[in-house]
């Protein structure tokens, strides 16, 4: 047998974080619950060393090793580098949270490493099995750390919707996949490309096949009618869980399409663009819509969250380079501002109060004037008002729609954009408009309130200079 | 010496870094005073800067001047591109006027948050000078867009009891109306490849696609005209906002509804313009005539200010497209500037007279706190020198021959004779409507004997309040008296864009 050593040299960065991951696994057994911070600090080294690695390895150039499983192409490089950004300032926005309801255990961090690994795995795969892998390791640690409040009612109930809807999910999308390769014999994605294409598109058993991968795909990312266990998820979870878990897992799950959908089906893309429609269009409206009934900030951004994967659905869609950057700048976009979303409720909790509701916005511009404006950007930013990030990313995805002439698409989201407008607005309208009923000043250390800052200028900085970015995801696509 | 600089920029980024800069130095304490000074001083220099703008205009040339042109945003092909013609360049010397003496009406007034209220108010005033200035369309919509916000923070924090409502009615209107502009914008990227405005005028659209455009643009300006039937946002906003507040909707953001019509819809899509323009003209003449009538039983006088408001942007709009009937009557282009200048006149003189009566309003509500007519009466005998100002202005919004008022007005219904005798007649009403419920309402505040005992303690107006009033008064008379300045001003850029939407692009 013909043994060939494969090329390790772009898989570095998840051997780095794999090794660190299991170092620090075995370092936290040794620490006592004071020292705990060690394993914080390390989990963070990881992240910045990971993302040191990522960047020395980049090139313009797809490298494809592992015998065909695995890719390191500007895509993934782009994407990476963004999920371990998103994770450090999510772990850092988790850890004084944690601290005051003595959750601060190691294993938050190390199943956030775990879950991150999952991610880097997933946006590197070329095959189906590696996408598999990459996506149940990251979906098992997202499980567990939902589940991490153990004495919680609502934080079992929903780490068990997740998980239970989650293997759902995943048994379609192994289906799916299954079916794919009985059609095309291949699991390599770049290989299944190419036979699809001479297979021509009307296959039935691809399209049945393709269905079930949409499904899983949907799951992941929240879209309409496959959202249920998101609103739940994002409510019963820790508010530094819901951080994590609505951030850096939907740039995995972005290159989860992108991986499927584009390198590993584009012969099918008059029918995924429909289905894709569908859920686009569906996820805007609802997510919208629903939105404006909810009372609890985290159910808000929820739903909030659900009607940007609409958007980003739209950039995708649309099957062009440009539209596939669209999606991926959405994609960044949304990360940045959920990062700031979730990090003002965990800036305004302290020990005993959760802070969710929207009626403990009230009089924040009273309080504290600077974090008002913060959460004033990022609320006019996820409105898509310029000149704020937010609007530049509904305009690089409306573009992408306009440009295959499905105006009408377009007429929908800004519709129900105007309609989200509305629960974005009344929260601005709590922090401004009301009198403070909550005297408690906030307690969050300077570590957060900085970090918080810069957060919130960034929507505002990337909003009035959005070309670097731009143009990074362009690039990125190529 | 000024012509190297680019002033532009410079009216547009000074106020809202100034803004910034009282927003961050500016505390409450002792009523804000540091802040108000500061505010004051920026809004004075941004004004002093305009006024470059007009001693350095060339009038003898409808090319945009002071351009400055810089790529923003590669990947979508925006340039940061300014510059102002004839229509643009008065409407930002309006802005900044109106900031400053709206700066100066608040000094004492606004008790809660005074510096973010003048820091409100001042990146307001740069956004508006950047939506008048840009040649960007994009750049035109992020200025349009962004200056919502600081509009809805102004009215939700200092407005009136039922701020709230009024505040979100008036966003998610004007957001509405937008979001259909922001689709058209696209579309007409991909006819180009550019968001130049330059080069969507040029380009040829087929006259279905002009048709949407048409409408998609329509329902983004109707909105903030405003015209009927999507108007109903403004009598709320206005009666909720802050005396400042309303002063700078009434004077100024009215205006940007109609100068998207002359920089976007005209231009643009003129075939569509000519086809639709009965339905322009009908908005129009419904605005003049039945709002006039609604103003008439108001009881309210912010509320009959603001339906007053409608009726005269009816004028502007009436004005902009009467082009086309003239055209087809006369069977040439000339005599169709004379009521696209007539609307323009309109607006600069509606931003003075409307800026004015709500500024006399407030003057009122700060010693009463009541803005109802039946409150009032007899108010000359307290206040002789207010009063000497409210009726000029309240002539000046009837239209009376000599103030500004007067001679916007006259030009249109002039122009829409020579569309249509009907047009005129219907137009015309709006001399006695206006003069109705204008005077009617100072006849019921000003005069008569004082029946309340709250008008019977108050105090005149004092040097503060005589300071803007006076200089509004003034120029309120200088333009009605002399507006030559004005129309040479914007002569060659009419005449420029009546050639424009002469030639059919179909």
């Amino acid at each position: 047998m013909n043994f060939e050593t494969p090329d390790f040299l772009p898989v570095v960065p998840e051997l780095f974080v794999l090794g660190m991951a299991c170092l620090i696994l075995v370092v936290d057994l040794f620490l006592s619950d004071r020292s705990r911070v060690v394993t914080y600090l390390m989990s963070q080294a990881t992240l910045v060393g990971a993302l040191v690695v990522t960047l020395g390895l980049s090139s313009p150039i797809a490298q494809v090793t592992m015998n065909g499983t695995f890719v390191l192409d500007p895509m993934a490089t782009l994407l990476k580098s963004v999920v371990y950004i998103a994770s450090f300032v999510a772990f850092l926005y988790a850890k004084d949270y944690l601290r005051a309801r003595s959750l601060f255990k190691g294993e938050f961090f190390l199943l956030g490493l775990f879950a991150v690994l999952g991610m880097m795995v997933l946006i590197s795969a070329h095959s189906m099995l590696t996408v598999y892998l990459g996506l149940e390791l990251m979906s098992l640690s997202l499980y567990a750390m939902v589940a991490l409040q153990r004495n919680s009612a609502t934080a079992s109930e929903a780490a068990m919707k997740y998980f239970i809807l989650g293997a759902m999910a995943s048994a379609m999308l192994l289906y799916g996949m299954s079916m794919l390769y009985g059609a095309t014999g291949t699991l390599d994605l770049g290989e299944l490309g190419a036979r699809v294409q001479g297979a021509g598109p009307s296959s039935l058993v691809l399209v049945f096949g393709l269905v079930f991968l949409i499904v899983g795909i949907a799951f992941k990312l929240g879209a309409v009618p496959f959202h249920m266990w998101v609103p739940d998820v994002y409510h019963g979870a820790p508010t530094a869980v819901t951080l994590f878990v609505s951030s850096a897992p939907k740039l995995a799950a972005f290159a989860m399409l992108m991986r499927l959908l584009v390198d590993g089906l584009p012969g099918l893309h008059g029918h995924w663009q429909d289905m894709l429609i569908l859920l686009a269009v569906l996820s805007v409206a609802l997510g919208n819509v629903l939105a404006i009934a909810q009372a609890n900030i985290k159910r808000l951004l929820a739903y909030s969250g659900i009607s940007h994967v609409g958007f980003l659905l739209m950039g995708v869609l649309a099957g062009t380079p440009e539209g596939y950057a669209a999606g991926m700048y959405y994609a960044i976009a949304y990360v940045i501002m959920t990062l700031g979303g979730f990090g003002m409720v965990i800036l305004m909790s302290r020990a005993g109060f959760e802070a969710d509701r929207l009626e403990d916005y009230k009089g924040l511009n009273e309080r504290s004037p600077w974090f008002a404006l913060m959460m004033l950007i990022l609320m006019f930013s996820m409105a898509g008002v310029p000149p704020f990030l937010g609007f530049w990313a509904k305009l690089a995805v409306l573009e992408a729609v306009v440009s295959i002439d499905l105006i009408w698409v377009a007429v929908v989201a800004v519709v129900f954009s105007v309609i989200g407008a509305f629960y974005y607005l009344r929260v601005v309208k709590y922090m401004y408009f009301d009198k403070p009923e909550d005297e408690h000043s906030l307690v969050a250390g300077s570590d957060l309130r900085f970090l918080l800052s810069a957060n919130g200028l960034a929507v505002l900085g990337l909003g009035i200079f959005p070309g670097s970015l731009l143009a990074l995801c362009a690039s990125a696509i190529g | 010496m000024f012509s190297e600089l680019p002033l532009l920029s410079l009216v547009i980024w000074t106020p809202i870094l100034g803004g910034l800069l009282v927003l961050a130095t500016g505390s409450h304490r002792r009523g804000g005073l540091q802040a108000k000074v500061l505010t004051l001083l920026v809004s004075l220099l941004t004004f002093a800067l305009s006024v470059l703008l007009f001693t350095g205009f060339d009038t003898t040339t409808a090319e945009m001047q002071f351009t400055e042109l810089q790529p923003w945003i590669a990947t979508f092909n925006v340039y940061y591109h300014l510059g102002v013609d004839g229509i643009s360049m008065p409407l930002i010397v309006l802005t900044t006027f109106t900031t400053a003496l709206v700066v100066i009406a608040g000094w004492e007034v606004i008790k809660t948050k005074p510096a973010q209220y003048m820091a409100a108010f001042l990146i307001l005033e740069g956004l508006m000078n950047g939506a008048f200035a840009s040649l960007d369309a994009m750049l035109f919509y992020v200025f349009w867009e962004a200056l919502l916000i600081p509009m809805f923070i102004i009215i939700g924090i200092w407005g009136g009891p039922n701020r709230v409502y009024a505040t979100l009615k008036f966003f998610l209107y004007t957001f509405l109306g937008s979001v259909f502009m922001l689709v058209a914008l696209i579309y007409l990227y991909f006819q180009t490849g550019t968001f130049e405005i330059g080069d969507f005028h040029a380009v040829q659209i087929g006259l279905t696609a002009q048709i949407w455009l048409f409408l998609a643009f329509l329902v983004a300006f109707a909105v903030k005209v405003p015209m009927w039937p999507v108007h109903t946002w403004l009598p709320d906003a206005h009666v909720e906002a802050p005396t400042g507040g309303s002063v700078i909707l009434a004077a100024i953001m009215l205006k940007l509804g109609a100068y998207g019509f002359l920089r976007f819809s005209l231009p643009i899509t003129p075939d569509a313009s000519h086809s639709l323009d009965w339905l322009m003209i009908l908005l129009s003449l419904v605005a003049v005539v039945y709002i006039g009538f609604v103003a008439l039983i108001q009881q309210d006088m912010k509320k009959l200010i603001a339906y007053s408001s409608i009726s005269h942007m009816g004028f502007v709009t009436l004005g902009f497209f009467v082009a086309f009937s003239i055209f087809e009557n006369t069977g040439s282009w000339r005599g169709v500037a004379m009521g696209i200048e007539g609307g323009m006149v309109q607006m600069i003189s509606h931003g003075f007279v409307s800026g004015a009566m709500f500024l006399c309003v407030g003057v009122l509500y700060d010693r009463l706190h009541s803005r109802q007519i039946a409150d009032y009466g007899g108010v000359v005998n307290t206040m002789p020198l207010f009063a000497g100002f409210m009726v000029l202005f309240a002539m000046a919004n009837a239209g009376l021959p000599g103030t500004a008022g007067f001679v916007g007005e006259f030009m249109v219904i002039l122009s829409a004779f020579k569309a249509n005798f009907w047009y005129a007649f219907l137009a015309a009403t709006t001399l006695i409507l206006g003069a109705a419920y204008t005077l009617w309402m100072v006849k019921r505040v000003i005069y008569g004997k004082v029946v309340h005992e709250g008008v019977a303690t108050l105090k005149d107006i004092n040097a503060r309040e005589f300071l803007f009033l006076g200089v509004l008064a003034v120029a309120v008379l200088a333009l009605g008296l002399w507006p030559a300045p004005l129309l040479e001003v914007m002569g060659p850029t009419v005449a420029n864009l009546v050639e424009h939407i002469a030639v059919s692009k179909l």
